[in-house]
């Protein structure tokens, strides 16, 4: 397989100079095993390209979301973003400044919560603001603590524990965290896809309400159409993996406040969601054909 | 109740359930019958001579512990103890060599488990040494310590470490990546983390590795006891020497009981430490 990138864009035509986040050529490679040992036991494996040559310009408070077919790179690419995955090739900067590991600057949430089960909402959010700032006052701590839970909604399950709540509440709890160490940025990994459609829209709907009060910058992981045109300024679609990269950029023109019935009256809203259906369609029926085929 | 208004029928259905259809009752009712069977069996049957000479019949086993149960603490003389004395004797060197095993077994445990180089490194003794039968260090220990009180905790010590130790070690390797992503996200500190996140998220492990080894620790101080002096062990073998079955037959009910009741308080420890986890 080549490494060389196949749709090449200049970078100096897509670079921002107010850009906050800079992604230039990021590509993912997980090595493959092709070391004597692997050879002679014969598990030689080949190197998988997961990402290839990937550029995104991200201006400060704007809601990016990113969509494209299961298995495409996206959490990769958020995870890369994060810092908890290095890049094989490429940059990411933050500010100008490249990106080398997980920092308190970008705040995460998981598509599973990942609550710590022992901690009640309240140490949760007490864990995340002490890690931050270890020597911040105990009056400002809880009053940071006590405004994230009003935020979400989440007054009077203070001292509940992550099993006595719902998966919503869970959920509530993740961005709450994510938003208590005052982060620059918020990454989201698919953050509605474990719950039920009935609580998918009202926490869509806190996310927009959210967003309008502190209009953080944003990039969230998404399957859902709806889901990415309710929220986003844009929003990034991407081609199958592997060697997945970036096939278009939308930009959403719907005016905020944003409401789920009033979008829908917007005359961009069908073309949207017909062009993004029509890619999601075609990129997951090339996966499903390829993996009858392979 | 607020729902009896909408739904008297549910609420009435309830009521009348007849106590016979309740699993708990059922259960109860099945385990004093198994019990009363047993026990007829084995007093018509030691009364009719179908086992060995010399069986006692239930009554005089149930008289015999009642005994025993009534005048736990009396003394007269080292090979005379109450049994209240001798299973505080037993409890007391599990103990000692329990918590010195749990004291060595969590730390190292957690040291192991964090570093994959140090589990490579530490994984052969582990696992040579954990299959090794607790009773096979008593020569051991006897030369070494020169003393059968030192060799029972000895014992105690080295056959209760490995479940606690293996249990650490795999709860501490295996914490969720999801917690130690926030955790990195946060831009936490490697100590911190081991500290707020890695020792809490592993808890259940150690506690069941705990138990594991509670449960052995009291299956070996008996083995080992008949070897020594005193003890609940010791006990046993003296009522052999004196051919008191019964005696025999009282104190291993004793020991099922006090197994039963560690087991209880380590279960319980268990759920208290899960937090909706294995649930």
């Amino acid at each position: 397989m080549s490494t060389a990138p196949v749709n090449v864009i200049d970078p100096v035509d897509t670079r921002s100079s107010t850009a906050q986040l800079s992604v230039r050529n990021v590509a993912k490679v997980f090595p493959g095993k092709k070391d004597l040992f692997s050879k002679l036991t014969g598990k030689t494996r080949r190197d998988f390209v997961a990402i290839q040559d990937i550029s995104l310009d991200i201006e400060p408070n704007t809601f990016v979301s990113i969509i494209g077919p299961s298995g495409c790179g996206k959490s990769t690419l958020l995870n890369m973003i994060a810092g908890l995955s290095p890049v094989s090739g490429g940059e990411i900067l933050l500010n100008g400044a490249p990106i080398t590991g997980p920092g308190p600057d970008r705040g995460m949430v998981f598509q599973n919560y990942a609550l710590m089960p022992w901690m009640t909402v309240e140490e949760n959010l007490r864990f995340a603001v002490e890690t931050v700032d270890p020597k911040i006052s105990a009056k400002k701590r809880d009053r940071i603590i006590k405004e994230h839970i009003q935020l979400v909604g989440l007054t009077g399950a203070e001292r509940k524990h992550p099993h006595e709540l719902s998966g919503g509440m869970r959920q509530r709890v993740g961005i709450a965290r994510a938003l208590a160490i005052n982060p620059q940025m918020l990454l989201m990994d698919e953050p509605f896809g474990a719950l039920d459609a009935l609580t998918r829209g009202f926490l869509q709907d806190e996310i927009e309400r959210i967003w309008e009060q502190q209009r953080k910058t944003v990039i969230m992981i998404t399957h859902s159409i709806e889901e990415a045109l309710l929220l986003s300024d844009r929003i990034v679609m991407m081609t199958r993996g592997p060697a997945a990269r970036i096939d278009e950029i939308l930009e959403v023109p719907f005016p905020r406040p944003r409401n789920r019935d009033t979008i829908q009256q917007h005359p961009a809203y069908k073309g949207l969601k017909a062009e993004m259906e029509s890619h999601l369609f075609r990129e997951t029926r090339a996966v499903e054909a390829e993996r009858v085929g392979g | 109740m607020a729902a009896s208004h909408s739904t008297p029928g549910l609420i009435v259905a309830e009521r009348q359930a007849p106590l016979w259809q309740n699993e708990n009752v059922r259960a109860f009712a099945l385990f004093m019958l198994s019990l009363g069977i047993f026990l007829l069996f084995w007093e018509i049957g030691a009364k009719s001579g179908w086992f060995v000479k010399g069986v006692p019949t239930a009554t005089e086993t149930i008289k015999e512990f009642w005994w025993w149960v009534t005048n736990p603490f009396y003394r007269n003389g080292p090979n005379d103890l109450g049994i209240g004395w001798n299973l505080l004797i037993s409890l007391r060197r599990v103990a000692i060599g329990y918590i010195a095993a749990s004291l060595v077994a969590v730390p190292l445990g957690i040291l192991i488990g964090i570093s994959p180089v140090a589990f490579k490194a530490f994984n052969p003794y582990v696992q040579l040494l954990k299959p090794i039968s607790p009773l096979a260090w008593l020569p051991l220990g006897l030369y070494l310590l020169r003393d059968s009180e030192k060799t029972g905790i000895f014992i105690i010590f080295i056959s209760s470490i490995w479940p606690t130790l293996i249990n650490t070690t795999f709860g501490v390797a295996n914490v969720n990546q999801d917690y130690l992503d926030v955790s990195k996200t946060l831009g936490a500190s490697r100590l911190w983390t081991i500290w707020k996140v890695i020792i809490p998220a592993a808890l259940p492990n150690i506690v069941s590795g705990l138990r594991i080894s509670m449960g052995i620790a009291w299956l070996v101080i008996v083995a080992a006891e008949m070897l020594l002096g005193t003890g609940l062990g010791y006990f046993i073998w003296n009522e052999w020497n004196n051919l008191s079955i019964p005696n025999i037959l009282v104190a291993i009910f004793i020991i099922g009981l006090t197994g039963l009741v560690l087991d209880s308080l380590f279960a319980a420890l268990e759920k208290f430490v899960a937090f909706g986890r294995n649930s």
